[in-house]
């Protein structure tokens, strides 16, 4: 038999039963990482309850994904970190791909680490790049110390493990058809313990994408809006360029704008096509949620703000002034 | 119910400078205790309050130095404190700082029924070590933890956000949880507090202290490594205009360049 290398990709079904837009992202970088190792098998790994499958089989065909094992049970509607952990640690074991890539949202972050752990093995979180290096290792780049230093970080283990938020990679520019296995597996779950029971659930977004995930102009505003008015002024202008607004964590932390808005280190990351930041200072906890946006506009009155050097044009003056002049021209 | 605390001790990330050598410039930069850390104290405190019978154990791994943050939390409620220091545990990554700081748990406090962490550490920001020390002591975890509703002796419940909204989460204890920031304002230092953290012993525990072997720990026991540290290249080109009577034309003119260009 030849031994074909396998990169393994985490699927993750969101609460409203469709495959998170991480994971196309992934799927992007996975190929360009199996042909920088002179080719290799893509496949997925997959919880579903039962009967969903073909729900989701057309992501996968247009994906080029080659496998995909497929976990069916009655259990598996909601993520678990024990359930999935036992089996995702137990599928490596056997198949022992070169590396495997999860998303680093809220449940991929809390999965990854725990397989990896239980696996001896290592793990980059909020990975910015991936490459395959001249001696075939996976090499990682991440941001640390709050965005001041980027790390290249190589595993001495099988396999190299990495996290990567959402919109950091671009996701696939076309389909690539190509002929999906699946593989469905029935786990019997009679000697696992339940230790952790989902007992509510409050949706605070309308589905797992936040807008600010998709929206190509972003308006975004920190503690320099000042007020919830300034917020709505903010928001005008989003609207009459079919945007959305975002907000600092200075700006979240003082009540002007909601918690899933904020972007950050500790927020979304995001990429729009156009990025405007209206009273934001630019502290390296806001920039590392932002800075790849391609274009990036400033609003602020402090001429030294940080912000500025990110900045393809920036503007030394008050929002309150330019916005409305600028709003003149949006309603003619 | 004995509560096992894990504190980091981190630069401040927002003070560090780069030199005109591409070098990062610590010095001058103040340590402090890693911020999200700060809430996990908090959810200890509070449970501590709601069940006074409850021990909480702070624990950090890192240098000599670090003791002092610890005395901090010992000013503010938190009964004993332990400093996990030893020169072979440099360059632990989050699998080797879990494996450590498990260890030191089951050797301090192997009667525990909650660990409570911080999600992020501000310096590294991975979020994996508290899911690594679960792993090690084999309990539950539940992360992304907003507040605490309820803690028994036999289980927690808590609130934890999720993607798309907020989970109500029970676990069996022992288990591990790991905070995120709340709103809730910071306690202060009790009356006597300083006096009480002057006056404690904090024991240090070195690698040979937790029977962990040179090969199990540090840079030697971590499946990663850096190979490279660089400065983030910005690639935007800044044009700064002051604002004139003309800045929202020339606003308008960029945005609508910048939307086109970038549809190319």
């Amino acid at each position: 038999m030849s031994e074909t290398k396998e990169i393994l990709l985490y699927a993750e079904i969101t609460r409203s039963k469709y495959i998170h837009t991480v994971f196309f992202e992934l799927a992007q970088k996975a190929l360009e990482l199996a042909e920088k190792l002179g080719g290799c098998k893509i496949s997925a790994l997959l919880f579903t309850e039962p009967n969903q499958l073909e729900n989701f089989k057309d992501g996968f065909f247009k994906s080029g994904i080659d496998k995909v094992y497929v976990f069916e049970h009655e259990k598996f509607g909601t993520y678990n970190t024990d359930l999935y952990s036992k089996l995702a640690i137990e599928l490596v074991n056997e198949i022992k791909p070169e590396i495997m890539l999860i998303g680093a949202t809220n449940e991929g972050r809390d999965l990854a680490p725990r397989i990896s752990s239980a696996l001896h093995t290592g793990l980059t979180a909020d990975c910015t790049d991936l490459d395959i290096n001249e001696k075939g290792q996976l090499a990682a780049t991440r941001p640390t110390f709050g965005g001041k230093l980027m790390a290249t970080i190589l595993c001495k283990t099988l396999p190299q493990m990495a996290t990567v938020r959402p919109k950091v990679f671009k996701p696939l520019k076309e389909d690539i058809i190509r002929t999906t296995e699946f593989e469905i597996r029935t786990p019997s779950l009679t000697d696992f313990e339940q230790r952790t029971e989902l007992l509510d659930f409050a949706r605070t977004l309308e589905n797992e994408i936040n807008e600010l995930d998709s929206a190509e102009v972003i308006v975004a505003g920190g503690k320099g809006v000042g007020t919830t008015e300034g917020f709505a002024l903010l928001k005008d202008l989003a609207d009459a360029l079919n945007g959305t607004i975002g907000a600092t964590r200075g700006a979240v932390d003082i009540g002007l704008a909601p918690k899933s808005i904020q972007i950050g280190q500790t927020g979304k990351t995001v990429r729009p096509k156009l990025y405007i930041a209206c009273g934001i200072s630019g502290a390296i906890q806001h920039l590392v949620g932002m800075q790849d946006s391609e274009k990036i506009i400033a609003i602020n009155t402090d001429e030294n703000a940080p912000i500025f050097e990110v900045a393809d044009l920036g503007i030394v003056g008050d929002i309150f002034k330019i916005i409305p002049e600028l709003m003149k021209h949006f309603s003619k | 119910m004995k509560i096992a605390l894990c504190i980091k001790q981190v630069p401040d990330t927002t003070e560090i400078k780069w030199t005109e050598h591409n070098t990062i410039n610590r010095e001058g930069v103040e340590s402090i205790i890693n911020p999200y850390d700060v809430y996990a104290i908090e959810a200890a405190l509070q449970i501590k309050k709601t069940n006074p019978a409850t021990e909480i154990t702070a624990l950090t791994m890192g240098p000599a130095q670090a003791e002092s943050m610890l005395r901090k939390t010992l000013a503010l409620g938190v009964d004993k404190a332990v400093l996990i220091s030893d020169k072979k545990f440099a360059g632990a990554d989050t699998y080797a700082t879990g494996k450590t700081l498990s260890r030191a748990i089951q050797s301090v406090l192997p009667d525990f029924s909650l660990v409570v962490c911080g999600q992020f550490a501000i310096d590294g920001d991975t979020a994996q070590t508290g899911p690594s020390i679960a792993n090690h002591l084999n309990i539950p975890q539940i992360t992304f933890v907003q507040e605490i509703i309820e803690c028994t002796n036999d289980y927690i419940i808590v609130k934890r956000q999720a993607d798309d909204g907020i989970e109500t989460i029970k676990a069996k204890l022992p288990a591990l949880i790991c905070l995120l920031q709340s709103d809730k304002e910071p306690s202060r230092a009790l009356i006597n507090g300083f006096k009480r953290a002057q006056m404690a012993e904090i024991p240090t525990l070195s690698m040979e202290n937790l029977g962990l072997l040179p090969e199990e720990t540090g840079i030697k026991g971590s499946p990663t490594y850096v190979s490279r540290a660089f400065r983030p290249i910005i690639t935007h080109t800044s044009e700064k205009i002051f604002y004139s009577e003309t800045s929202a034309n020339t606003l308008k003119d960029k945005i609508f360049e910048f939307m086109a260009g970038a549809n190319e």
